[in-house]
């Protein structure tokens, strides 16, 4: 073992997988982020620029953070959109509070060619070997397959839960057990079991319950805390909750060829980073006839704000109502609730109507 | 053979409309002269003012950029005044780098947001790693407008070739002001915002008033600018910004103060400003953000006290 002790900051609950990468596969120790709070956004807005967008903000809480817990090497990714230039702002800022660390930016360097993805990783670990990566990183792949395809089911079933409480319990311990598996039969093993605990929780779902669509830009959609944990909220009402931007269907597959072809009425070219998908999800939940979709997005997110107009084409078109959600470090807790609950009441009266 | 048959269909007289905003400021040179040479009318819509800026905020998203609400302001201008409107969609420049989404966006942006007007857009496309080029796009124009493939490639062969004696007279009349005496400001900013009668202008303006020479970084060579942009930023993905950020390193050490102008909330400026201000520590440095609603008296204060700073740095210097 090295003294490496690297770091990347919160997506979901993708720490578990992501530790299983660098511990198992690339040989170092990591250290997962403390869970995100309101001192982590704290942090990251008071060091961050006024108006870069929050997901800034948040990476930058999780890496002081992992910092203060010990991490000494911080690895850093690219995107579509800002996210490409992160890395560099972000080791600046933190060079400057006179933090201590090696900065890994891999950029936007094409992951999907194997061996540029190991040379990268060889940054973090010279000592890496092609033997271990080459075993771990299928399990890792697979335990984002797993994990997104529990949570899309609890996502749907969560509101209607006869005990409360159970199936964030199951969830927890899904995860936590997750971070000891090593080989794929294994995990598959492992995943058989817990779906049929998740597909045996009592639930009191309605023939036909409101169903609502959530979409929206990369980090908010996936990071509970940066959206005020709006589809716990949405549970609580008693509502199915279909999300489909995750890792597995915008990482690990490419599903942009058919996103453009299913919205070609409505847009010509790609409108740049997550805009195909949040407009393609909005014209399926709108043609299944969903009761309503909510889009979020971090404040100033520039493609998702050029998607707006297309939503509310596809919104009066179908006749379907879209809420639009945009986060910052200020945002009010009782703003949103109190625009849920109206979205809450106007769905539910259309659905009475009909 | 193009030729003849664009003769025989003759095409009814058709007037292209050029929104005055965003790449506008970049390519005007090209797209006129490409026009005038293939003999198609068009129409510039004037520079902005209060009433097309109103316009724009009414048809833009809130959070929308500055720019981009002027854009469509500009845009709403020229609706039913011409036959086409000029709209061009980037997306990237292949290894010179990539554009803010604003660029891939705004053809299909200007579509869903005027959906109660009749008018149609030119296809114009560059996105070099889908081998779209430059070329490719304006012959696509030419054709697209009635004329033949060789009568457009000739067109913009002419237009190049205007674009870059234009460009090299500007850059050439910078280069006297830089070596003047007296104090001289850099502004780093895109020209869609420093060369906008509306926004950026009145800041020019005051300046001069005040006595300074303005330098700008959108006018520099390309290429020398992009290599020399690494020198404060080896990462930095924007094609844009990356040309400003090379001006800043090349101008840097001739000019007394640098002024960031941004319009709210600019995607890439918002950390490439920061960058450059935690880099950047031997020259004093102002950054400014723009959102149109602002009158210029409070611009005036705070462009005084900075070249007073300048002023207090540069006696000292000389004591």
């Amino acid at each position: 073992m090295t003294d490496v002790k690297a770091t990347f900051p919160h997506l979901g609950n993708y720490f578990v997988p992501l530790e299983v990468l660098f511990t198992a596969g690339i040989e170092v120790d990591y250290i997962v982020p403390p869970p995100i709070t309101n001192r982590t956004l704290e942090l990251g807005t008071r060091h961050s620029p006024d108006f870069v967008c929050t997901p800034f903000k948040y990476n930058l809480g999780n890496y002081i953070e992992s910092l203060e817990a010990g991490a000494n090497t911080l690895v850093q990714v690219g995107g579509a959109c800002r996210l490409d230039y992160y890395g560099e702002l972000h080791e600046q800022i933190l060079r400057d509070l006179g933090y201590d660390f090696r900065f890994v930016n891999i950029g936007s360097t094409k992951l999907t060619k194997p061996l540029t993805f190991y040379n990268i990783l060889k940054e973090i670990n010279p000592d890496m070997t092609l033997k271990n990566i080459a075993r771990v990183l299928p399990v890792v792949l697979k335990m984002i397959q797993y994990i997104d395809e529990a949570e899309d089911f609890i996502r749907k079933n969560i509101g209607f839960e006869r005990n409360p409480g159970e199936f964030d319990h199951t969830h927890q311990r899904f995860l936590l057990e997750m971070r000891s598996i090593r080989s794929k039969k294994e995990l598959y093993n492992y995943y058989i079991k817990y779906m049929n605990i998740f597909k045996s929780i009592e639930v009191d779902k309605p023939k036909k319950p409101l169903r609502v669509g959530v979409i929206g830009e990369y980090y908010t959609i996936m990071v509970p805390f940066s959206n005020h944990f709006i589809e716990k909220e949405l549970a609580t009402m008693g509502i199915v909750i279909d999300r489909w931007m995750n890792l597995t269907n915008s990482v690990i597959h490419d599903f942009r060829p058919e996103a453009k072809e299913h919205i070609k009425n409505y847009v010509t070219f790609d409108m740049g980073a997550t805009a195909m998908y949040t407009i393609d999800k909005a014209l399926q939940f709108a043609k299944k006839g969903y009761d309503g979709i909510i889009h979020v997005k971090s404040f100033g997110c520039t493609p998702e704000t050029d998607a707006i107009p297309v939503l509310q084409n596809i919104s009066s078109d179908y006749k379907i109502p879209i809420l639009y959600f945009s986060f910052d470090s200020q945002t009010s807790e009782i703003g949103i609730k109190t625009r849920l609950e109206a979205f809450y009441d106007m769905i539910i009266m259309r659905k009475e109507a009909v | 053979m193009f030729i003849m048959k664009a003769d025989r269909e003759k095409p009814a007289k058709v007037t292209v409309g050029i929104p005055k905003a965003l790449l506008y400021f970049k390519y005007f040179h090209l797209w006129e002269s490409f026009f005038q040479t293939l003999g198609i009318n068009y129409i510039v819509s004037p520079d902005t003012n209060k009433d097309i800026l109103n316009k724009g905020i009414n048809y833009a998203v809130d959070e929308a950029c500055l720019s981009s609400k002027i854009y469509l302001g500009h845009v709403a201008w020229l609706m039913g005044k011409c036959d086409y409107i000029l709209v061009p969609r980037i997306s990237s420049f292949g290894k010179a780098g990539k554009v803010c989404t604003k660029f891939y966006a705004i053809y299909d942006l200007v579509m869903s947001t005027f959906t109660d007007s009749d008018f149609k857009l030119i296809n114009y496309n560059i996105d070099s790693t889908n081998s779209e080029n430059e070329r490719k796009a304006f012959v696509k124009m030419g054709v697209a407008l009635g004329k033949s493939k060789s009568q457009s490639l000739y067109a913009y062969i002419i237009a190049k070739q205007t674009q870059k004696t234009q460009l090299n007279i500007i850059k050439n009349e910078q280069l006297k002001l830089l070596n003047k005496d007296g104090i001289k400001i850099l502004i780093i900013a895109h020209r869609y915002t420093v060369l906008d009668k509306y926004i950026g202008e009145p800041i020019v303006r005051l300046l001069k008033q005040m006595g300074t020479t303005p330098i700008f970084g959108h006018v520099v060579d390309t290429k020398e600018a992009l290599v020399r942009s690494e020198e404060i930023s080896k990462t930095l993905p924007w094609l844009f910004n990356k040309e400003l950020i090379g001006a800043l390193a090349l101008y840097k050490d001739k000019v007394d103060g640098i002024i960031l102008m941004t319009t709210f909330p600019c995607g890439p400026d918002s950390l490439v400003n920061e960058v450059v201000i935690r880099k950047i520590k031997d020259k004093p440095i102002l950054n400014l953000i723009l959102d149109g609603q602002e009158g210029t008296a409070g611009l005036e204060t705070r462009l005084e006290s900075f070249i007073d700073i300048i002023k207090f740095k540069r006696s000292d210097e000389i004591d």
